[in-house]
């Protein structure tokens, strides 16, 4: 589904950010890219999304190589979710925000109020529909976020941060939403406990190399690496201390 | 609550208005849009004396305020800070033009004062009555109805990104001016030395959130064209209200209608 091939990427020549980077993530797996700030998630996302352009190696998306010609139909089997939810909704209502993509891909008005009906209601979200996004918590409105990339039908869904700034009851939710899709997804989070609950396998990145990938289980216990790579093992499985004291 | 916030709830209640229920929010945006139009262009065409003539065209503001159900006090006090430049603009008319036009009673009332007061209700005509249209049409109707009328597709997304981000801009403005005075809890608004950094930063601020608004619209499919808001079908009765009020503005234009009514009194 989504392929790196020798990836290298800069914003300024001397820094690189992301070298000779290299994976290959199959239809329905589900995959957390995990590492420290600055690791090179984000921009890993930006450039399979064709954001940024790759400046070398090779990425594909669905069997087609990232660029202008192909943007179009990578986008649409690519959903998507911002790390902002408030960058993501820019419609006043969701109801219009979630019409906006299956009305961009061609769908006639009715088609289009259909998947998004269907969408809402399988997300339990009905009652969102004819809110306006300004006047939403932020809980509403992450889960919205999900909902208008949904509503776009994609091949796989890309979330950036998907668990920041929500109480636990929405974290919750939206793990339980992600885990019910059945799609390819990608997730990079700081949320170790998320990715664990998420994810199959998981890419850890470091100083713009894959410093690991494998089983979430096998990655998340291994302390040692976690520790070497600026990360700390999930709180779930640290046995987590109000004090700071992380059990060995 | 500051006045940046106030402001953004201030600007969010117009779409609120426009999401209301009324006969007026129902009908198509392009006769409400042409009827404006048409208001506006036979209120500016009046005569600078014409101000009996003129007063008639009250009726058409009121009668949108009684259909939609929108106080007129929303209406004046959304405009609070136009209104006075409008009628700031015809306050000079009464020194250059002094020869008397009319007497009340003994009180000669000369053609500047008559004149001045023209231009301010006409002034005052034209934002009630584009109000009336921006309270009972959701900005993406405007649009569309823009769009019927074969208004370039650029110039028409770049009204409606404009409006939209306006909202974004005053968001960041209010995050911002909340984390200043927080720092500084005893002055009253920003202070000269940091007028430079917040503009800039703002400008920077502002122009990352629009670039992640367009990247995630990219994303979504947009490729330069909106999908407006389906509009309301276009009924006879719509277009009835249409030609109706354009002949009823015609004729309060064409005709003194206060003049002619006092003289079917006066005989």
């Amino acid at each position: 589904m989504i392929e790196f091939d020798h990836v290298s990427f800069a914003y300024e020549p001397d820094t690189p950010v992301l070298r000779e980077l290299s994976f290959r993530i199959a239809p329905g797996e589900s995959v957390g890219l995990i590492g420290a700030n600055g690791a090179g998630k984000s921009t890993i996302l930006k450039l399979m999304l064709g954001l940024l352009p790759c400046l070398e190696g090779e990425i594909r998306v669905d069997g087609l190589p990232v660029n202008k010609q192909n943007l179009t139909q990578i986008r649409r089997a690519l959903g998507f979710v911002l790390q902002d939810s408030d960058s993501q909704m820019f419609m006043p209502t969701v109801f219009e925000d979630m019409m906006f993509a299956p009305r961009n891909y061609g769908l006639s008005k009715e088609e289009a109020e259909t998947r998004v009906d269907a969408v809402l209601a399988e997300l339990g979200l009905e009652a969102l529909k004819h809110r306006y996004n300004h006047k939403i918590s932020g809980g509403e409105k992450r889960m919205a976020a999900i909902a208008t990339i949904l509503a776009m039908e994609p091949k796989a869904i890309i979330m950036d941060e998907p668990s920041i700034a929500l109480d636990p009851v929405n974290r919750r939710t939206v793990i339980r939403t992600v885990n019910a899709l059945r799609m390819t997804k990608l997730l990079a989070s700081h949320d170790l406990d998320m990715i664990l609950d998420t994810c199959d396998r998981v890419l850890l990145l470091s100083g713009g190399r894959l410093a690991a990938d494998g089983p979430a289980e096998e990655i998340l216990r291994d302390q040692a690496l976690l520790e070497a790579n600026r990360m700390e093992l999930p709180f779930c499985l640290a046995g987590y201390h109000p004090r700071g004291q992380a059990k060995a | 609550m500051d006045k940046v916030s106030h402001a953004l709830v201030e600007f969010r209640e117009m779409d609120a208005l426009a999401a209301q229920e009324s006969p007026l929010h129902r009908m198509h945006p392009l006769i409400k849009l042409l009827v404006t139009l048409a208001y506006i262009v036979f209120v500016v065409s009046f005569d600078k004396y014409a101000l009996s003539a003129l007063i008639v065209m009250v009726l058409y503001p009121i009668l949108l305020f009684q259909i939609s159900g929108i106080p007129v006090r929303t209406c004046f006090y959304k405009l609070r800070v136009v209104l006075p430049l409008v009628c700031a603009v015809g306050l000079f008319n009464p020194f250059f033009d002094r020869a008397p036009l009319l007497f009340v009673g003994s009180v000669a009332v000369s053609g500047g004062v008559i004149s001045m007061l023209t231009l301010m209700l006409k002034g005052i005509f034209a934002l009630m009555a584009s109000f009336l249209l921006i309270a009972t049409t959701p900005m993406d109707q405007i649009c569309a109805a823009l769009r019927i009328l074969r208004v370039p597709s650029l110039l028409v997304t770049l009204l409606l990104l404009t409006y939209r981000y306006i909202s974004v801009m005053l968001r960041e403005v209010s995050v911002m001016s909340e984390a200043y005075h927080l720092r500084a809890p005893k002055q009253r608004g920003i202070h000269v030395s940091a007028w430079g950094s917040f503009l800039g930063q703002l400008l920077l601020r502002s122009m990352d959130r629009a670039d992640a608004l367009y990247q995630s619209m990219q994303l979504r499919g947009f490729h330069g064209e909106f999908y407006y808001a389906e509009s309301p079908r276009c009924t006879p009765g719509a277009v009835g209200y249409g030609v109706g009020c354009v002949a009823f503005f015609a004729l309060a234009r064409y005709v003194d209608l206060p003049q002619a009514l006092g003289n079917l009194f006066v005989r």
